[in-house]
């Protein structure tokens, strides 16, 4: 294996790194017109009237549209495979508004001045509603935030009520044997209780939402936008304009960053309906404002998680209650409350009992959509939690407690049925790799762990702690995701890589490449990747999920097996021998039996032009069937100030399985960027809004994110030494994995540093401060 | 209104509003390695040089910029590429919207600070946001690239 495992450069770095112009904004034509969206002032209320006469009447406007102009086509934005779980609960432009920020009307002008100044000039009479701003008074709230919801196309596996604002409810109640959940906890020796909070949070991508469009000579609609899901947004804005999927062409540039904040549609609609109704070039780039209180973020959950267990720390029945903030649309409703479950309970595969129980809301703040863990972050932040909260209450080593419950090789675990063949506990699926029993004993290596638990004091206002947690995510949904890559050879002996899939900055062109390279038994110098373009690659669902090094990296494989064959069939005609009689060294064909030999460079010439002309194009797909999760460990040590609150996190620890790393050095720089967004989401993103649902931090200057001065941390990524039977060359995922677990290993450090208990994210100075002046008071 | 502008060596005239910060002005005139990713001058993302010194293009008006000598990276593509080299080889080159900015102001700190320590390091860029690396390994980059043990 030569590519494999090797960590070469981004294919596309050093474009990125010397400022080539390769973004969406750098490409759109400059006589685009600029189309700026009216937003709504108010969290929840109807249009009596909208008059845009005066509107018009500025000299360099376009068009200006409404709800009225707009197709009455329900749909969702949430960029998910088709059909969507999730129900079409939303227009392009709607009479109703239902958060601070929602679209009123679509202004096109000659420049951003003049679209601006005409939004002034647009007069709307609103009926105000009282909103719903509380995610826990949600639930049968007198304002109903979807009351006119006739037309739309409810998902009936995600059973939601309307009039109740529930945009989904999800269940599930497993146990072995005759008895229930609830007489199991009647037999634990100890049974705990603990909810735990998470906030908001923003993706903050550096590139904010943006696309433009324009027809081309067939009068068909081109998008170019920075996007995780160019096929989803063929079909979605498709149909949200009544129009099919033959008639759009999307195409990805580079994109800045996305982190699922671009699996949700935003900026596509507005350019392309411009486009439709005027003919012209258009485009939409959302301010850092608008990509702030319009975009989506992270579902903010409450759990309340119930555990028990035996006194030698045997865990016997886990118990999940959540209750999620979708927002005023409901795009990632089930897809991220279930989630929070079956992608943890996995994890303690040895209960006896599991029971799992959830709302998704509707409120009127911006709506949640698909963040980075998706999910899984807040389900392991509340199961970990619990966990080292049941080590310190039966006074075990929080590892130690691990050890004993945590999946193992080779194990089956329920929590793998439910998430992928749904209730079908025929045949319980096994965790082909798990590397988690290697990770927690080098993770305590690598933290001094056993020196360091719980705690060391400094100095007299300074203590230190430890603290660990587990992770787990899926590759990929099985049976729903599918992928597909085509490969071609050319003259002189080269190869292109045609892929749907979606490089989001991840580096996945490269190590796609990398994959092809090996399949197909060549260097990886001879591949040309081209992606992202849904008249020219084939299908791909796009990055999300953790899907791509998984589910498109065994579609490559079977597209480079392809390929070989196909090359020795044809060298063979070409030597005119047969193949079995072919040696292939990666360069050239030998033919054993005469001794001739035939060059790519020759081959791929000859099979181009003149007689022997052959195009050797494959293409392979696949349909993950299993979930083939990834499993971390992490361990940080942090410093508490007890005068100031101030938690810094002087080491942290990550040990990852993803199966082969196909990547070493993108996986690792992969790790350390998640394990620093979890960082931020445990200590210092903030999400506030005031009274009315403004929120009031909707800038870089208010919403935090870490900064390079906030990361002073000692951090060690390393990866197991595991091998997953069904990934491509062993590899699993790693995107959304690495997030997870920071919260919940911060939050028991500090308690083990000094013993208060912070359940709700983000753990502020103020908090610890205000915790520990409680504790002093008791 | 037209103002006079030295940008990478070569004199333009060029026709400006008022209010008007470089980061536009620069974009509209193809100068497109300069990025923009806030309104309030907090991501760096639109760093430049402004006789030599790194300045957030997105606070600096054009008109300020009169009778100064502007580099935009595309001005100091060898040296962006010898920086580059650096981020790339340690993979922090992620999605890439912030490694223009970036590379701008390590060009900067290089012409101000000799030898920097690892805290230099860190103050000097702490404008410079980054969602996708988490720093650390953009730090191993930087310290390879001046030599930093
Ligand atoms: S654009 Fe953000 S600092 Fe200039
Ligand atoms: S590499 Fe994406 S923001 Fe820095």
């Amino acid at each position: 294996m030569k590519a494999v495992n090797k960590p070469i450069s981004k294919i596309d770095g050093m474009g990125l790194v010397t400022g080539k112009p390769v973004y969406t904004d750098d490409l759109a034509p400059k006589d685009a017109l600029i189309v700026k969206i009216l937003r709504s002032p108010h969290a929840f209320a109807k249009m009596k009237d909208i008059d845009v006469s005066r509107a018009l009447k500025v000299p360099g406007v376009e068009c200006v549209l409404t709800w009225k102009d707009i197709p009455r086509i329900p749909f969702t934005r949430s960029g998910a495979s088709f059909p969507e779980p999730a129900s079409y609960d939303s227009y392009i432009l709607d009479e109703y508004v239902r958060y601070v920020g929602d679209s009123v009307a679509i202004v096109a002008a000659v420049d951003e001045e003049t679209a601006e100044k005409a939004m002034k000039m647009i007069k709307v009479d609103y009926e105000v509603f009282e909103p719903v701003i509380d995610f826990e008074k949600a639930i049968d709230h007198p304002s109903v935030i979807h009351p006119d919801h006739k037309n739309y196309k409810p998902n009936a596996i995600i059973h939601p009520n309307f009039d109740r604002n529930v945009a989904c409810e999800y269940e599930y109640d497993w146990s072995k044997g005759d008895k229930g959940i609830d007489e199991i906890f009647a037999e634990c020796d100890v049974v705990i209780e603990n909810t735990t909070y998470n906030q908001a949070q923003e993706h903050a991508m550096m590139e904010t939402h943006r696309s433009y469009t324009y027809k081309d000579m067939h009068g068909r609609l081109v998008i170019v936008s920075s996007t995780q899901v160019p096929f989803h947004v063929r079909r979605t804005v498709a149909r949200s304009l009544g129009m099919t999927p033959d008639q759009v062409r999307v195409i990805k540039p580079r994109i800045g960053g996305g982190f699922g904040a671009k699996q949700n549609l935003q900026a596509e609609f507005y350019p392309a309906a411009v486009t439709m109704r005027t003919g012209k070039p258009a485009k939409m780039i959302f301010s850092r404002v608008e990509n702030t209180i319009c975009g989506t973020t992270r579902h903010r959950m409450r759990i309340d998680t119930k555990i028990g267990a035996m006194k030698d720390g045997t865990i016997r029945a886990i118990d999940m209650e959540v209750l999620s903030d979708q927002g005023a649309y409901g795009e990632h409703s089930k897809t991220t409350l279930a989630p929070a479950g079956y992608k943890t309970i996995p994890l303690y595969n040895k209960a006896d009992a599991y029971r799992f129980h959830g709302y998704t809301a509707y409120t009127n703040l911006p709506t949640a959509g698909a963040f980075r863990g998706f999910g899984v972050t807040q389900g392991i932040f509340a199961t970990e939690s619990i966990v080292n909260k049941l080590a310190h209450e039966l006074d075990m080593d929080p590892a130690v407690i691990r050890e004993k419950n945590m999946l193992k090789e080779g194990e089956t675990s329920v929590g793998f049925n439910l998430s992928t063949v749904f209730d079908d506990l025929s045949e319980l699926q096994t965790a082909e790799s798990c590397g988690l029993e290697q990770a927690v004993k080098r993770g305590k290596e690598l933290i001094g762990w056993d020196e360091k638990f719980p705690k060391k004091e400094v100095s007299s206002s300074k203590v230190r702690g430890v603290g660990m947690a587990l992770s787990m995510q899926g590759s990929g949904i099985p049976n729903i995701d599918s992928a597909s890559a085509t490969i071609r050879f050319q003259e002189n002996g080269f190869f292109t890589l045609l892929l749907g899939a979606t490089d989001i900055g991840t580096g996945s062109d490269t190590i796609l490449k990398q994959i092809a390279a090996d399949a197909i038994g060549i260097s990886e110098d001879r591949i040309r990747v081209f992606s992202s373009d849904t008249d020219l690659t084939p299908f791909d669902v796009g990055a999300y999920a953790s899907s791509t090094t998984y589910v498109t990296g065994n579609a490559v494989i079977n597209a480079g097996k392809l390929a070989r064959e196909e090359l020795f069939k044809q060298a063979a005609r070409l030597l005119e021998t047969d193949v079995d009689s072919l040696e292939f060294d990666g360069d050239k064909f030998t033919d054993k039996k005469s001794g001739e030999v035939l060059d790519l460079e020759h081959m791929g010439t000859k099979l181009t032009y003149g007689k022997f002309q052959h195009q050797i194009e494959v293409t392979g797909s696949y349909v993950p069937y299993k979930a083939a999760s990834p499993y971390m460990a992490c361990f940080v040590e942090v410093e508490v100030d007890t005068e100031t609150g101030i938690v810094e996190v002087p080491n942290m620890v990550g040990v990852v399985d993803c199966g082969t790393p196909i990547n070493p050095k993108l996986a690792k720089v992969q790790t350390e960027g998640g394990l620093i967004q979890g960082l931020g989401l445990a200590l210092i993103e903030k999400i506030s809004y005031d009274s009315r649902g403004r929120m009031t931090t909707d800038s870089l200057m208010e919403y935090k994110i870490p900064s390079r001065d906030d990361i002073k941390t000692n951090l060690v990524v390393e990866f197991t030494d595991t091998y997953e039977p069904t990934g491509p060359y062993g590899a699993k995922s790693i995107g959304e994995i690495v997030l997870n677990p920071t919260p919940p290993a911060i939050q028991d450090a500090i308690y083990n540093a000094t013993g208060i208990w912070l359940t709700d994210l983000p753990m502020t100075p103020e908090k610890v401060l205000k915790a520990l002046k409680e504790k002093k008071n008791k | 209104m037209q103002i006079k502008l030295n940008i990478n060596g070569s004199d333009k005239t060029l026709d400006v509003k008022p209010h008007e910060f470089l980061v536009e002005v620069l974009r509209e005139n193809g100068y497109l390695g300069v990025k923009k990713g806030c309104e309030t001058g907090n991501c760096g993302l639109c760093t430049i040089l402004i006789d030599d010194k790194p300045v957030l293009s997105c606070s600096y008006l054009a008109v300020r910029a009169e009778g100064k000598k502007i580099t935009t990276i595309e001005g100091v593509q060898a040296e962006a590429a010898e920086v580059g080299s650096f981020l790339v080889e340690e993979g922090v080159d992620q999605c890439g919207y912030c490694s223009p900015g970036l590379v701008m102001t390590i060009i900067g700190m290089k012409k101000e600070i000799e030898n920097p320590t690892e805290d230099d390091i860190r103050n000097y860029l702490t404008n410079n946001l980054c969602r996708c690396t988490g720093y650390v390994g953009q730090l191993r980059a930087i310290k390879k690239l001046m030599g930093v043990e």
